[in-house]
């Protein structure tokens, strides 16, 4: 007895990401049920899978409204670039208008039933050959007549009239609160075969907008809950585990613009890893960007250059001040700057807008200083997200990627986004200032350098006008990482002798 | 022209569909002295009708005539309700008895 039932078909959901999770779309010819709470973007979702029919697959689809009247979800809409008033006049998009109106207030005399509402979705299915329902929202339908026995019924009978029709179709339903009964009236799972929750949650002082896939009877999906957001394009769905790990790394090395430091890691960075650049304010980091940048440009590469400290104008007054010209290159078309307050969006909607840059730009590297300026806008939870979400789909466009992370403290010291980062990065070198004999100096290491022999020393380094210098180690000095230099003791003619060998 | 216009919508011939076909009948013929207009429309042939007239459920009884126009929804078994619903005149309910 090892027989397998019959696969279930899915239907793309219209909605970015959210076929990730799962694993190929809604299940065809079935109901799938969308709970949230008030402002959880259940009619967006609702919309989205309707127009995502319409407008990638030619699929037409039914509007069942029972809350908002059409004219309203028209101009709700119309923010999303969804025409649908334009759909209604080709017939690829029907209103079903179920929504209360006070003028058509009825008394009840008795016995009734849902007869006349099935009689209308049925129409509009069998007159425009609709492929997609949509039922918004099973609350309001409570609502309006009561949460009777006879309601119930009623609804079970048009679920089990979408069913025969051989529709997919999206009810959504009110939840009180993100955590708790899967819906308000506790029987809207039981209409349905598959349960999607969609969560608005306060965390940190912050909203965070998850999907999670309840349940999805007989076929597969991927657990727990997905942070998604709501772009200009509608929702999109962030599938971190669900992205696989299969990245093709290749040997191919890329020069990090230093030649003493590609040296150091061995020829080069690899061209799918992302390497991290850690130190503290001053250190040279935003300069170690800028030599990336040159290096890429030097060699007819494109390079995406998202900066979250520093405005336009001081990026390429600070590279011309080294030698580089960051407005010749963008004219050139091979670096693209682009310079946001870290606070402007959320994580969600960074990480959205950074996937949409690499898509139109195609670059062959990306720089992003910092990427601890990002930590401040989001909860621990969602950085971590952000930054797996982030290295995950730069690996996979082939794309060499390198973050900067400012230390919280002068000397020495470690940064959440390096506890974030630093498991999912494939290098890091570090960048250190040294006090020896009350004066300031810069070292760099390779930390680490996966899949490759790097050189283990510290060394010191200089910056002038022509950029980052790279020089010999540091000797008979001990404790630069930990931030507490020690010198060891010697003669001072020695000490001068041997310091820079 | 009659006094009292009627349309009733159902969703096929059977339970709640013909107790409201049989309660306006006899409220028609008892307290209107037949002085009505019925249009019975079957939803599950003419649901154009039923999106135009945005009923959802069934049976809906519209009193189009006289004005104001006014809606019922059920059998029209709850004949309080029904005689309330509908607005006749004092004179048309004291026909009850």
């Amino acid at each position: 007895m090892n027989q397998s039932p019959l696969p279930v078909e899915k239907v793309p959901s219209g909605i970015e990401g959210l076929d990730h999770i799962t694993k190929g779309g809604l299940p065809a010819a079935r109901s799938t049920l969308v709970a949230g709470t008030a402002g959880s973007a259940k009619t967006i979702f609702a919309a989205q899978f309707l127009a995502g029919g319409i407008a990638k697959l030619g699929e037409t689809g039914v509007f069942v409204t029972f809350e908002e009247p059409p004219a309203d979800i028209r101009k709700n809409m119309k923010g999303f670039g969804w025409a649908i008033e334009a759909w209604e006049a080709e017939g690829k998009w029907t209103f079903v208008d179920a929504s209360p109106d006070p003028s058509l207030a009825a008394m009840p005399t008795g016995q009734y039933d849902l007869g006349a509402l099935i009689a209308r979705i049925e129409h509009a299915v069998r007159k425009t050959g609709a492929k997609r329902v949509v039922l918004d929202s099973l609350g309001s339908v409570f609502s309006q007549h009561g949460e009777t026995a006879l309601i119930r019924h009623e609804l079970f009978r048009t679920a089990s009239a979408l069913r025969k029709m051989g529709v997919t179709s999206v009810i959504t339903a009110e939840r009180m609160e993100d955590y708790g009964p899967i819906a308000r009236y506790g029987i809207e799972e039981f209409v349905a075969d598959n349960v999607i929750i969609l969560r608005n949650v306060l965390e940190e002082e912050k909203r965070r907008r998850t999907v999670e896939i309840l349940k999805f009877r007989g076929t597969e999906h991927s657990k727990g809950e997905y942070p998604f957001t709501v772009t200009n394009d509608g929702l999109v769905a962030i599938p971190l585990s669900a992205i696989e790990l299969k990245q093709r790394s290749s040997m191919l090395r890329v020069t990090s613009g230093i030649t003493m430091l590609d040296e150091m890691c061995g020829g080069g960075f690899f061209r799918d890893s992302i390497v991290l650049i850690s130190g503290a304010t001053g250190t040279g980091k935003t300069l170690s960007v800028a030599h990336f940048i040159n290096g890429a440009a030097q060699r007819r590469e494109k390079c995406l250059l998202l900066a979250f400290e520093e405005s336009r104008e001081q990026l390429i007054r600070n590279a011309t001040g080294w030698g580089m010209d960051y407005e010749s290159m963008e004219k050139a078309g091979l670096l693209k700057v682009v310079c946001e307050y870290p606070e402007v969006k959320g994580l969600e909607d960074h990480l959205i807008a950074i996937k949409h840059q690499i898509e139109e730009f195609k670059p062959a590297r990306i720089a992003i200083d910092s990427m601890s300026a990002l930590e401040r806008v989001g909860s621990l939870k969602s950085f971590r997200e952000f930054v797996v979400g982030l290295t995950s789909f730069i690996k996979h466009q082939e794309v060499t990627g390198l973050f900067t992370s400012t230390t919280p403290t002068l000397m020495g010291g470690t940064s959440i986004t390096e506890a974030h980062v630093s498991t999912i990065t494939d290098s890091i070198i570090l960048l250190r200032y040294v006090e020896i004999y009350g004066e300031m100096r810069r070292g760099l290491t390779v930390l680490k350098m996966r899949g490759s022999k790097h050189v283990k020393e510290i060394r010191e380094f200089n910056i002038d006008e022509t950029g980052m210098h790279i020089g010999k180690a540091f000797r008979n000095v001990s404790g630069i990482l930990g931030g507490f230099t020690t010198q060891l003791a010697q003669s001072e003619v020695e000490r001068i002798g041997k310091l820079f060998e | 022209m009659a006094k009292y216009q009627f349309r009733l919508f159902i969703a096929g011939q059977l339970g709640n569909s013909l107790t409201a076909i049989a309660n306006i009948k006899a409220l028609g013929s008892q307290l209107l002295r037949g002085e009505y207009t019925l249009e019975i429309i079957d939803v599950l042939e003419r649901p154009e009708l039923a999106d135009r007239e945005r009923v959802t459920v069934t049976p809906t009884l519209i009193k189009d005539a006289p004005l104001p126009v006014r809606r019922l929804i059920g059998d029209l078994s709850h004949t309080p309700r029904v005689l309330a619903g509908l607005s006749l005149s004092a004179e048309e309910q004291a026909r009850t008895k």
